[in-house]
């Protein structure tokens, strides 16, 4: 690790401040070191916010919650609100990680964290994200966890949250503090970027800005549900994931959101899958009508095509489960 | 950076390399070799330990972010002739070979116990608002973070088993 200087914050304006000149914010630390230790990040000062009081949850006035940046993903999931209003939040924070990682990760350092992509985090080869210009090492390498949806020339990397993408599905927005904006909320569908040719910018966040809070709103109605289909039973990224809320009455699907991790360069959402849902009876030809719509663009690079019919065969399995159709 | 630490029930002051890891320091300022290095990425497990009565992996915070903290290391859990229940359950169960992630594997399970007794869920856990039962399949997914090249596993789950009853 390259030498640094650390300084505890004691206010966020204290953090944003050290943040706009240059500063790295560490949280629980968890992929920040992982990444320093290896020095694809080589920060020279480092500001540690776990002092400030951002670890609360609270209800919100319109029945939703609001988590703050500094909830450990183990507190978030073991939350009795979240595990009963939320369950496919609980249920995607579970299927991270360890148990030991998810008492240091917290919800905004989740957000944040970097792709698992093995170019990324290996100094000798070119990659784009770590160091712009000079290429993508896994376009034409082992690709074989890398993004069949939305990738560009520049970067076919993943995005390795479980969190981000129940957060997504919940329609969750993140706060933030200390930009030249002041406080703003950005809603999560906006929050993450695909890479295009600037795959080393990941989401909107701004020079200063520290993620205070997500809130969610109030329960969607329906079922919920997380699936993630990955190398070994625990502890492991997900080739796929797909978090689902689903509200079917009457035979008729009422509403659907569908979240998709493991595919692209952020927690993917396809409002035209979504859509072929919508208003239909439920079946098994319609859930591979929505299936080929989600993966009309998908592309494989070599070792990652598996994905395709992978993602296929598994959102069939989660809305059958989900429509009380069995889960084949 | 000057860090005070609660180890084992005794204060501590450590100045040292902003760079030190949590386990770097226990093991090489406080020589508590009883923590192993292993991956020293946050992917074995062998590093954990407890920080506040929580099961962390060392390896992946650093010393002087836990200024004020109480920190256990296996040697805190029992000694020889005065074990904890987890130890005398290991050595009765055999739940090892070669032992060198014994200590995690112990530090992990005293707070995986507790975990459970506080009702937190796991993925495999049914119904997420009942109260989860200790079955196999909840104790191999509860310590999926600690890695056991020797394949130990079964031996180390009756071990746990043993004691959650």
């Amino acid at each position: 690790m390259r030498p640094f200087d650390y300084h505890r914050a004691d206010t966020i304006a204290d953090a944003a401040g050290r943040g706009s000149a240059g500063a790295t914010i560490i949280a629980g630390g968890t992929n920040l070191l992982d990444l320093m230790k290896l020095q694809v990040i080589t920060p020279e000062r480092l500001v540690d916010i776990n002092g400030l009081p951002l670890d609360e949850i609270g209800e919100t006035a319109e029945g939703g919650l609001r988590i703050g940046a500094l909830v450990t993903n183990s507190d978030l999931a073991a939350d009795p609100r979240v595990r009963r209003r939320y369950p496919v939040l609980a249920r995607a924070l579970l299927s991270g990680a360890s148990p030991q990682l998810r008492n240091m990760a917290t919800t905004g350092g989740n957000l944040c964290q970097r792709t698992r992509c093995y170019y990324f985090q290996d100094t000798d080869r070119p990659c784009n994200k770590r160091e712009p210009g000079s290429g993508c090492s896994a376009i034409d390498g082992f690709n074989r966890i890398h993004a069949i949806l939305g990738a560009s020339d520049e970067c076919i990397a993943t995005h390795p949250s479980d969190m981000a993408v129940a957060m997504r599905v919940l329609k969750a927005d993140v706060e933030v503090e200390g930009g030249e904006d002041g406080n703003r909320t950005i809603p999560i569908d906006q929050f993450f970027r695909l890479p295009g040719d600037t795959p080393h910018i990941e989401n909107e966040l701004r020079s200063g800005e520290v993620i205070t809070a997500v809130t969610l709103p109030p329960p969607p109605a329906g079922e919920q549900r997380y699936r993630k289909v990955r190398d070994r039973a625990s502890y492991a990224f997900a080739l796929v994931s797909i978090a689902a809320v689903v509200d079917v009455r009457n035979d008729e699907i009422r509403e659907a959101t569908l979240c998709f991790g493991g595919l692209a360069h952020l927690p993917w959402r396809d409002e035209r899958a979504e859509a072929v849902l919508v208003g239909e009876s439920p079946s098994e030809e319609l859930f591979g009508k929505a299936a080929d719509t989600l993966l009309a663009d998908a592309r494989g690079f070599g070792h990652n095509e598996f994905k395709i019919p992978l993602t296929r065969r598994t959102l069939k399995a989660v809305l059958m489960d989900i429509c009380g159709m069995g889960d084949d | 950076m000057e860090t005070r630490i609660s180890v084992n029930g005794e204060e501590k002051t450590l100045d040292a390399d902003t760079r030190t890891s949590l386990l770097d320091a226990l093991r090489h300022h406080f020589k508590l070799s009883g923590t192993k290095k292993g991956c020293d990425h946050g992917q074995c497990g062998a590093c954990t330990v407890l920080v506040n009565g929580r099961r962390i992996n060392s390896c992946l915070t650093l010393v002087c972010m836990h200024d004020g903290d109480e920190i256990r290391t296996v040697e805190g859990l029992g000694r020889p002739g005065d074990l904890s229940l987890l130890q005398e359950a290991f050595v009765e169960h055999d739940g090892y070979q070669c032992g060198y992630c014994t200590p995690g594997q112990i530090c992990s399970a005293t707070a995986m116990l507790e975990e459970l007794k506080a009702g937190w869920p796991s993925v495999v856990t049914e119904d997420l608002t009942s109260c989860p039962e200790l079955t196999n399949r909840e104790i191999s997914e509860r310590m999926s973070g600690n890695l056991c090249r020797c394949a130990a596993y079964p031996n180390i789950v009756d071990a746990i088993r043993q004691v959650a009853e």
